[in-house]
């Protein structure tokens, strides 16, 4: 049966988790390894760890972080940001990533996605997209949204999965930071756009906007950041309002604890 | 007790290995099937397409490793592509045969409305074999596991446990000492270390 994950993702900077947070239960909650165990132990499904340092000469302090992540925690592990070639993804997977997830690189060099599907599989393809709403479709954005492309989400979607991603994490600007929810909108063209499973980041901010994420046809996977960091909710307070609304999750009396 | 992670190269293989060391084995990762010797159990990972997966575990030598673990009954576990190479083909990559030793092929999962690849946890129903296998020793009647992977196998008498997405499919095999699951143990939080563990059960006892 098609199920639904739910998935904390840590911005790291300089192998410290950005806006540290303030879960009293943990030794240090600014290092993304602790961090990324405790939410294990909640119940989430996988992390994702989106390496946002601005140099691109400290991959090793990401390298050694993503080492100590695999020797320690035991659920997916998907990292993001600096990836540029296959030989970059190659390093990551071999540290222990299970997946990468691909942004600008992809835009400028769409051949990234088929090349490194072709070497490891499309199951450790995950192509991010970020996206804006013009006023009448949305614009993907490159560069950490810093840059408007031209191209059309749908478009980009549907050539992204041709060319060999696995899975589309979704990232709506409009939405992301106003705790609004997700955009749902920007949801249904990707999942008409593709076939396969689709993660939704990008402005939650109250338990109903997971359920809202989930009944988007194609949406498996709900990603949130701050309101786990801040701890607005734990993933068990998600999960349990998943199952009450008749999502079905992977159920947190069996999950970790 | 040593266990040998094969590894041709291809992909995550690290992170079975990792797991296996979370539980307490001696792991090394070995690239070449002259080389497996004096080992008290064997893994045999595999991500990504099968056709790359069974060429590269060829060209290592690391066939005859399995014939022959099988053979003397050292206990091997498949993960993932390393279930599906068990079988006889895939249709995934149909000019490199599998290893046949079960029967059956490995196809490509009915989409419908399904998201393809099935990439989330799902839950294991065990068969009447596979509930009393020690490999799942001390876990639920049903627990959750990591999945992620485009084809499976259709059920057969070696089948432990079978998943359902879309349509039922083989989420686990045995017979005798050999092993092997569809499902990530290592990826799997503390249920799946639980099974990487009870393989180190079973190779404590061979």
């Amino acid at each position: 049966m098609q199920n639904v994950r739910v998935i904390p993702c840590l911005d790291i900077d300089e192998g410290r988790v950005v806006k540290g947070t303030n879960f009293l239960s943990l030794r240090d909650a600014g290092d993304p390894v602790e961090l990324a165990k405790f939410y294990d132990e909640q119940g989430a499904d996988e992390v994702v760890f989106l390496d946002i340092t601005a140099s691109s000469g400290n991959r090793s302090t990401v390298l050694a972080l993503i080492e100590r992540a695999a020797n320690e925690v035991f659920i997916p592990l998907t990292v993001g940001g600096g990836i540029r070639s296959v030989a970059d993804a190659r390093t990551l997977l071999r540290a222990g990533a299970d997946k990468v997830s691909l942004n600008t690189a992809a835009l400028g060099n769409p051949r990234l996605i088929s090349d490194i599907a072709q070497e490891f599989g499309v199951q450790c393809v995950v192509l991010a997209i970020d996206c804006k709403w013009t006023g009448s479709s949305y614009e993907v954005y490159s560069h950490g949204g810093r840059r408007a492309t031209g191209i059309e989400l749908g478009s980009w979607a549907t050539i992204g999965e041709r060319l060999g991603a696995g899975e589309i994490l979704l990232t709506s600007m409009d939405r992301d930071g106003t705790k609004a929810g997700y955009d749902g909108l920007a949801l249904e063209v990707v999942s008409d756009a593709t076939t396969v499973p689709i993660i939704a980041s990008g402005g939650v901010g109250e338990l109903d906007h997971f359920v809202l994420g989930a009944m988007v046809e194609g949406v498996t996977g709900l990603l949130a950041a701050s309101v786990f960091h801040f701890g607005t909710f734990t993933i068990a307070d998600v999960k349990r309002y998943l199952e009450f609304s008749d999502v079905q999750v992977r159920p947190i009396s069996l999950a970790g604890n | 007790m040593r266990i040998a992670v094969l590894d041709y190269g291809i992909g995550n293989l690290a992170s079975v290995a990792k797991g296996l060391v979370a539980v307490g084995a001696s792991v090394d990762l070995v690239t070449s099937g002259a080389s497996v010797t004096n080992y008290d159990g064997i893994v045999l990972p595999g991500v990504g397409s099968f056709g790359a997966c069974a060429r590269a575990m060829r060209s290592c030598g690391f066939d005859d490793t399995v014939y022959k673990s099988v053979e003397v009954g050292i206990p091997t576990l498949g993960v993932c592509v390393g279930l599906q190479l068990l079988y006889e083909g895939s249709d995934e990559s149909p000019a490199e045969p599998g290893l046949g030793i079960f029967g059956g092929r490995v196809r490509r999962i009915e989409q419908g409305t399904l998201r393809v690849p099935h990439m989330q946890w799902n839950q294991l129903e065990f068969t009447d074999i596979g509930a009393i296998s020690p490999l799942f020793k001390g876990l639920g009647s049903s627990p959750w596991m990591y999945f992620v992977h485009s084809y499976a196998v259709e059920s057969g008498p070696e089948t432990l446990a079978t998943c359902n997405y879309g349509e039922d499919f083989v989420a686990a095999a045995g017979s005798q000492n050999l092993y092997a699951t569809q499902f990530h143990p290592e990826k799997s939080s503390r249920e799946g270390l639980m099974i990487l563990e009870n393989f180190l059960g079973i190779v404590a006892t061979a």
